[in-house]
């Protein structure tokens, strides 16, 4: 059996491969024809090789669960996801935007505060956010950034645009799963890399980090020692520390490596302490510094916040970026972006209401039913309400929760997620999905070709999360650079 | 530069994967020789659990040596003493130093700890053991290979070194010890020196030899026929044949001169190559070795705490 495009039925929504029964868009014609080509079997076979190869190769997440940690395998369905390469250029315009204006908000944030003075954004919202670090007010970091490290989920409605439905400032995760996708995709269907389709490369992102992060070293050493901080092995993101510390040729070090004397922070090495210039951290922030922060973390190093003061380390993110990527702030970014770069939103936000907000607040608390509850500082898709999907005892429970604390609610309409095809067990099939691209500030800019496209695995559903039981998708930008 | 815990990481993995390929050659070797011994042989299969030094573990588990109780101990089961465990653990060290190993390194042992998980249980039986034992060591080597030949001679692999060897040596003296012990030796004559022990000692040290993959390299070079005295001397004091303690020893002193301030460890591996050149042999056999293997096995030990001293991060 074949793929029947003609049966393929993405229903009401938007499907990025097919615009309508039996026809491809443009730049996914090869691509559709192509699996078209292949009998349903050989879809299979190279579905076994792809999890074969995920396993040898050790890309693997953990599960936090009640049993204990599960180290799995990655889930990637093997059809890759499309976007022009017109449609993205624009779109990475619009990301290296956004993530220009939000670093020059948090920078004034914890400086002169100007926005807050010509109160486009309410100042009570900045003061009382708990990302708010007021140990980092007055502190200006190298190029005044200091979200260096983006990852901005995007999602298409039904219009087919691209719409910014979070982004994520403290220690967004899924770069090295886009990187590992490509590689394994490389290995089930060279030959599509071999035909006429251009498909832009993702490999380069390491070295663009190295860059982005060496660029912030406070000394001015040719080879600045830069390190990743990971929490451990237990850690849901393991992986990835280790993996991007490998192909940058950087160290991955834990708290315990590490220790801060005179304001400077060292690694124990065998040969002794050794100077450490930047830390790529991927661990929160109030682990960071026990003298500073959560007095009982484990898992950063003492002294490590004042080295950073004193400008003898470089953080990446900086401590307090986060304030920038609460669901609350986020309604005010389009806001922010005219306001510091005199611009208008290249890629527009999920329309939203905020609970803070008497009347938007009763308009949630009518519609609960219909909308899609966030609280300000969660990630990984934990502490939300999809009102349509919910019993009227989770909605009431809701309703409750929002009337406690306005401040941390917002609240969107439930976006009708755009549709890809998947490989099911016997047919293909439309499943839901998003894009996590990652946007790089340092010294320059950087946005990665594509991104990490997470997709809903069972049918009907929004939820894209790995944790909970989402996949993944190799991203292609194809066509027209 | 090598972080302290990358080293003591790769120094285990180095570690553990030199034990799963010994405990591998155990198990295979001692397979093949009950076949050759006469019925009655007081040749039990506790031996093993003896070598390995993991007699505690194995009695609170089982009330008899049986073959599949000890295999199913030392091969397939997780108590913290089997080929799995090893793997496990070295598969563990391996993961979390990825970033200063040949990519592959950690593919092979992965798929390596996988395919051992997924036939352990049956081998049991002997037909499927000696395939998934031989299929071990064939991969420990093709480990130590890929190590050879694409990983920089840095610190990182210095300290891979010190980790097999340190353990290849421990593991030659536990055998040696098994070897002339009243355990594996049903020739008494053996132990007086008289010229000629029989058949069994003959297939006896022959096994033992193979356990070690030292046959060939024995045959070659000692030339004379097998006699325990000869084999002791050997797979002690050999200094070309890579698994003889002494020849690991010396291994040690060559990848110390490499390392930072590695005085201390030096001064005790120094002290321990001694212990093991200076002794003569024949004079150990009339005495009895067992003495002797405990305190070079205590000397040994000394040279993995002054390694974790002068290194490793501090324990907390």
């Amino acid at each position: 059996m074949r793929v029947n495009w003609k049966t393929y039925n993405p229903g009401d929504f938007y499907d990025e491969l097919i615009s309508s029964p039996g026809y491809a868009r443009k730049h996914a014609r090869q691509l559709a024809s192509y699996l078209k080509s292949l009998t349903h079997e050989e879809l299979l076979r190279k579905k076994n090789a792809a999890e074969l190869a995920i396993k040898t190769m050790g890309i693997s997440f953990t599960v936090y669960s009640d049993a204990g940690n599960i180290d799995r395998e990655w889930p990637m369905d093997i059809i890759p996801r499309l976007i022009s390469g017109r449609e993205w250029d624009r779109t990475s315009r619009g990301l290296e935007q956004r993530l220009q204006a939000l670093n020059c908000f948090i920078h004034d944030l914890y400086n002169d505060q100007k926005i807050l003075k010509d109160k486009v954004v309410p100042s009570e919202l900045i003061l009382d956010s708990a990302n708010f670090r007021k140990q980092c007010v007055g502190i200006k970091p190298k190029f005044n950034v200091w979200a260096h490290i983006c990852g901005t989920d995007l999602i298409k409605d039904k219009d087919g645009q691209f719409y910014v439905l979070e982004d994520n400032l403290r220690v967004p995760s899924g770069v090295s799963y886009m990187l590992e996708n490509r590689r394994v995709t490389k290995r089930v269907f060279p030959e599509l890399f071999e035909n006429n389709y251009d498909i832009r490369p993702v490999t380069e992102y390491p070295t663009q980090l190295f860059d982005a992060l060496a660029a912030l070293s406070p000394r001015n050493v040719k080879y600045p020692e830069v390190v990743v901080l990971t929490p451990g092995i237990f850690n849901s993101a393991y992986f990835e520390h280790s993996f991007l510390a490998q192909r940058m040729g950087a160290e991955l070090v834990e708290g315990g490596d590490m220790v801060v004397e005179d304001d400077k922070v060292y690694m124990r090495t065998i040969d002794g302490l050794s100077q450490v210039d930047v830390i790529y951290r991927r661990i929160d922030d109030l682990f960071l510094d026990p003298a500073v922060f959560n007095k009982d973390s484990v898992l950063g190093v003492k002294g490590l916040f004042n080295a950073w003061v004193k400008g003898n380390v470089a953080l990446a993110n900086a401590p307090g970026a986060g304030v920038a990527d609460d669901k609350v702030i986020y309604t005010y970014v389009p806001q922010i972006i005219k306001y510091y770069l005199d611009e208008d939103p290249i890629i527009p936000n999920v329309p939203s209401f905020l609970c803070i907000d008497k009347k938007q607040c009763d308009h949630v608390l009518e519609n609960l039913h219909k909308l899609v509850v966030k609280p300000a500082n969660e990630s990984g898709g934990y502490g939300m309400l999809i009102g349509p999907q919910a019993s009227s005892k989770e909605l009431a429970e809701f309703a409750r929760r929002i009337k406690a604390n306005p401040r941390n609610y917002m609240a969107q309409p439930l976006i009708s997620l755009s549709t890809v095809p998947i490989l099911g067990d016997r047919v293909v099939e439309p499943r839901h999905v998003d894009l996590r691209p990652f946007i790089l500030q340092s010294d320059k800019s950087y946005v990665t070709a594509g991104g990490l496209t997470r997709v809903a695995m069972v049918k009907g559903s929004y939820v894209v999360n790995s944790s909970q039981g989402g996949g993944s998708k190799d991203t292609w930008i194809v066509g027209d650079d | 530069m090598l972080l302290s815990r990358v080293a003591e990481r790769v120094y285990w993995q180095g570690r553990y994967l030199e034990r799963v390929e010994n405990t591998a050659r155990l198990l295979s070797v001692y397979s093949t020789l009950l076949m050759d011994l006469p019925k009655g042989t007081k040749l039990g299969w506790h031996t093993l659990v003896q070598i390995t030094g993991t007699e505690a573990a194995f009695d609170k588990r089982y009330k008899q040596p049986s073959e599949r109780n000890v295999i199913r101990f030392l091969l397939s089961e997780r108590n913290g003493n089997s080929i799995l465990d090893y793997l496990a653990l070295a598969r563990e060290n391996a993961r979390t130093t990825r970033e200063v190993m040949p990519t592959e390194c950690f593919e092979l042992i992965n798929d390596l700890y996988y395919r051992a998980k997924d036939h352990a249980q049956e081998a049991i039986s002997r037909g499927p053991r000696h395939n998934l034992l031989e299929g071990i060591i064939a991969n420990c080597q093709q480990i130590n290979g890929l190590l050879a030949g694409c990983m920089s001679r840095d610190e990182a692999y210095s300290f891979v070194r010190l980790g097999r060897s340190l353990e290849r040596a421990d593991m030659t003296t536990r055998i040696v010890d098994a070897g002339t012990s009243d355990l594996l030796s049903p020739i008494e004559s053996m132990k007086t020196g008289q010229e000629d022990g029989g058949p069994f000692e003959n297939i006896l040290w022959m096994n033992v030899l193979r356990s070690q993959s030292a046959y060939q390299m024995y045959r070659q070079h000692v030339r004379e026929r097998i006699r325990g005295e000869d084999v002791v001397r050997f797979l002690l004091q050999d200094e070309k044949f890579p698994r003889a303690a002494a020849h690991n020893l010396t291994t040690l002193t060559k990848v110390l001169q490499k390392l930072p301030n590695s005085g201390k460890v030096k001064w005790q591996v120094d002290k321990t190559r001694r212990l093991v050149r200076n002794q003569d042999i024949q004079q150990l056999l009339n005495k009895g070795l067992l003495r002797y293997i405990d305190d070079l096995q205590q000397e040994l030990a000394a040279v993995h705490f002054r390694i974790a001293n002068t290194w490793f991060l501090p324990v907390k």
